[in-house]
């Protein structure tokens, strides 16, 4: 098992046309993706060879869900017109499946489109959004499996780890190092790095804890706002599996964006250190060291029982 | 901006010399001027300006009141070419080349309001205060009863109930509170129109007569919005933002200085500062926070290079690269490119994953660059801080 999508999960490509949309949508397809069809606005007609499939490309959502069954979407347009594709996708969910998924991959949307875009998707509570500027979402599977996003798949191995994390490249180390230390993964969610986004560690948590193959969580933070404080203190009376936890920034200067729109420690607030007692505060085993999450994640199963040494 | 917008604010002229505010309190034609000093920095009231040469204590506060002609040529005088330090420019302060002189005002008590958008709530969110004209830190510290806030959705505006309710808990009536609901409305459309990620008014003052002025005030503007708003442009003051990191910005290289002596060069924001965080954690010092993005290619990195080669108190550098689309075998050539232009003579630690890792490697090995590689990020933080001589204190 694993958390919102599988092997089965029928996904469609926003901006299939463009040199991203392309280009991801080869390499997902080649991991083991279900691309059933893309969309352009007036490219609708159209049909995008991907490996050993073509798919057909459709001039709106409520065509493209329609036609094929979609639940998924992912979403590779330009920062400018990528608000209007995640409302465009969530009302086609909405109306025609009663939810779905989107993974928005696109960096750079201006916060008050995605404020917007969150106060859409809260009358829209079967849909589902990730990101935005995240890598997306991957489930492993034994041959192939599921891959909405940019990551790489190949370092991916199923197994029994969950992954969380707001960062990009960040992850592929987390993940890299779970292998290194024998642990696959379940399902890695790139949760983005923008202040306001979809999904959150809270519901990446909850998820987990009702997915019976998942049975530890990585999660991974950065400096910014209080998602890791509020997620923690959820933790200590919701979720019962162990919880390895990294927070990244502990040398960040105060007022200064690090890359990430939303990674700034304003008024004081919103620092590595605070993050990181929450999560100690809350039994989070935590990795100071972002070079010693593999090692952590070990010790946190063997006092759990769930692995020898 | 703000009068634009149907703000009430003071009368005022922006001056850059000394002669200019003379004459801009001849033109204003009020007894009573404030002589402030414009910097992309707050706290500037509380600030202390400097001489450039000998470093001497010129005058305390950025912004003063004059009673008469003479006096606004003495703060003009004392303000403009010196250095403005504030408890947010940090020690090495900001030069002050612009001015803004404005007509008195009979003031009968000063507020505090701020509108920005909530992380948390995913909303607008306005903080007012009746603690005007200090820092709001402390009162948010000391007395956080003293803030009020209120949310509102941009997509429907702030609906007027919210906006005099706010008024009420201030304490204000009568035509204070009609003028404070109809500025605090201009405001939030305002910002939404904007597309702001900060308005701060402090002081936001009411008057002797009862209306609400806005006295001071410090605006943000979210840059991800750029193309919506081709007229930044113009307000854009360039000397106030720091060099190397706009040549980085054209580069698509996010750039931040820090105090350090390793310099960084990373993939990805958040392994960028995990970078920073490992070179710590084994006893060093990073000089920078440097990702180059998701898209970089040849051109970009040897950017880089040069850009975090530029730092004088640089003893070494850190490569930490996981490929993703990237391939590590491309960042290899454009390493060794980069170092043959600029000549690099400092110890150069090049940690390789993901995508073409062993190929990356292998070029590196095969060069005749002075390179130390590892393959994990524990490695990596050990070896520079080693390769400059180990751990700083």
């Amino acid at each position: 098992m694993s958390i919102w999508i599988n092997e089965k999960t029928k996904v469609l490509v926003q901006g299939i046309t463009g040199s991203q949309g392309t280009f991801h949508g080869t390499r997902m397809v080649e991991y083991g993706t279900n691309i059933v069809g893309g969309v352009t606005p007036g490219k609708g007609g159209q049909v995008v060879e991907l490996p050993g499939r073509s798919v057909p490309v459709f001039e709106t959502m409520s065509e493209a869900v329609s036609s094929t069954g979609a639940d998924a979407s992912v979403i590779y347009v330009p920062a400018r017109f990528a608000a209007p594709a995640i409302i465009e996708a969530a009302d086609s969910f909405h109306e025609l499946n009663e939810g779905g998924l989107i993974v928005c991959i696109t960096e750079g949307i201006p916060i008050l489109d995605m404020v917007k875009v969150v106060s859409h998707l809260e009358k829209r509570p079967g849909v589902r959004l990730i990101g935005p500027n995240c890598p997306g979402i991957i489930s492993p599977g034994f041959d192939g499996g599921c891959k909405i996003g940019i990551m790489p798949g190949y370092i991916h191995e199923k197994g029994r780890i969950g992954i969380i994390s707001k960062s990009g490249t960040l992850t592929y180390e987390a993940v890299a190092q779970t292998m290194s230390v024998g642990e696959g993964q379940t399902t890695c969610v790139g949760i983005g790095g923008d202040p306001v986004n979809g999904t959150g560690f809270i519901e990446c948590l909850e998820a987990f804890e009702n997915d019976p193959e998942t049975e530890a969580v990585v999660m991974i933070g950065e400096i910014g706002g209080s998602a890791e404080e509020e997620a923690a203190e959820w933790s200590k009376t919701n979720f019962s599996k162990p919880i390895v936890g990294f927070v990244a920034g502990a040398t960040a200067p105060p007022g200064k964006r690090m890359g990430h729109a939303g990674a700034i420690i304003s008024g004081g607030k919103g620092t590595a250190e605070e993050k990181f007692a929450a999560f100690e505060a809350a039994g989070i085993h935590i990795a100071r060291d972002p070079s010693k999450i593999g090692e952590a994640l070990v010790s946190a199963l063997v006092e759990a029982g769930l692995r020898e040494s | 901006m703000f009068r634009e917008s149907g703000v009430s604010v003071q009368r005022g002229v922006h001056c850059t010399t000394v002669e200019q505010a003379l004459s801009a309190y001849d033109s204003l034609g009020s007894d009573v001027v404030a002589v402030k000093s414009q910097i992309h920095a707050g706290g500037r009231g509380k600030g202390d300006l400097f001489s450039l040469d000998s470093g001497e204590l010129v005058m305390q506060g950025g912004v003063k009141v004059a009673f008469s002609r003479e006096e606004v040529g003495d703060f003009a005088s004392n303000i403009l070419g010196h250095r403005l330090v504030t408890k947010q420019t940090g020690p090495s302060g900001k030069i002050v080349s612009n001015l803004y002189v404005e007509s008195g005002c009979d003031i009968a008590h000063e507020y505090y309001l701020a509108l920005l958008v909530d992380r948390e709530e995913d909303a607008i969110l306005i903080m007012a205060s009746t603690e005007g004209g200090v820092d709001i830190e402390e009162v948010a510290e000391t007395s956080p009863e003293a803030i009020h806030k209120a949310w509102f959705e941009p997509s429907e505006g702030l609906p007027e109930d919210i906006a005099n309710s706010l008024g009420v808990s201030l304490g204000l009536s009568g035509n204070s509170l009609s003028s404070f609901s109809e500025m605090i409305g201009s405001l939030a459309s305002m910002f939404v129109e904007k597309d702001c990620s900060m308005i701060e008014i402090n002081p936001l003052v009411r008057t002797g007569d009862g209306p609400m002025v806005a006295l001071d005030a410090k605006v943000s503007f979210d840059e991800n919005a750029e193309f919506r708003h081709p007229w930044r442009d113009g307000l854009r003051d360039l000397s106030e933002e720091s060099d190397v990191e706009l040549r980085a910005n054209e580069h698509g290289l996010s750039y931040v200085d820090l105090e350090g002596n390793i310099g960084c060069l990373v993939n990805g924001a958040g392994l960028a500062m995990a970078t920073m965080d490992v070179i710590k954690l084994y006893g060093g010092e990073p000089a920078n926070f440097l990702d180059i993005g998701g898209g970089a290619d040849s051109e970009s990195i040897t950017a880089a290079f040069e850009i975090i080669l530029e730092d004088s108190r640089l003893e070494g550098i850190l490569v930490n690269i996981f490929g993703g689309i990237i391939r590590c075998d491309m960042v290899a050539r454009s390493i060794i490119e980069a170092s043959e232009e600029t000549g690099l003579k400092i110890p150069l630690v090049v940690r390789f994953s993901g995508t073409n890792h062993e190929e990356g490697r292998k070029v590196l090995e095969d060069s005749d660059l002075d390179v130390i590689t590892v393959s994990t990020l524990g490695d990596a933080g050990e070896a520079i801080v080693n390769a400059i001589g180990g751990p700083s204190s």
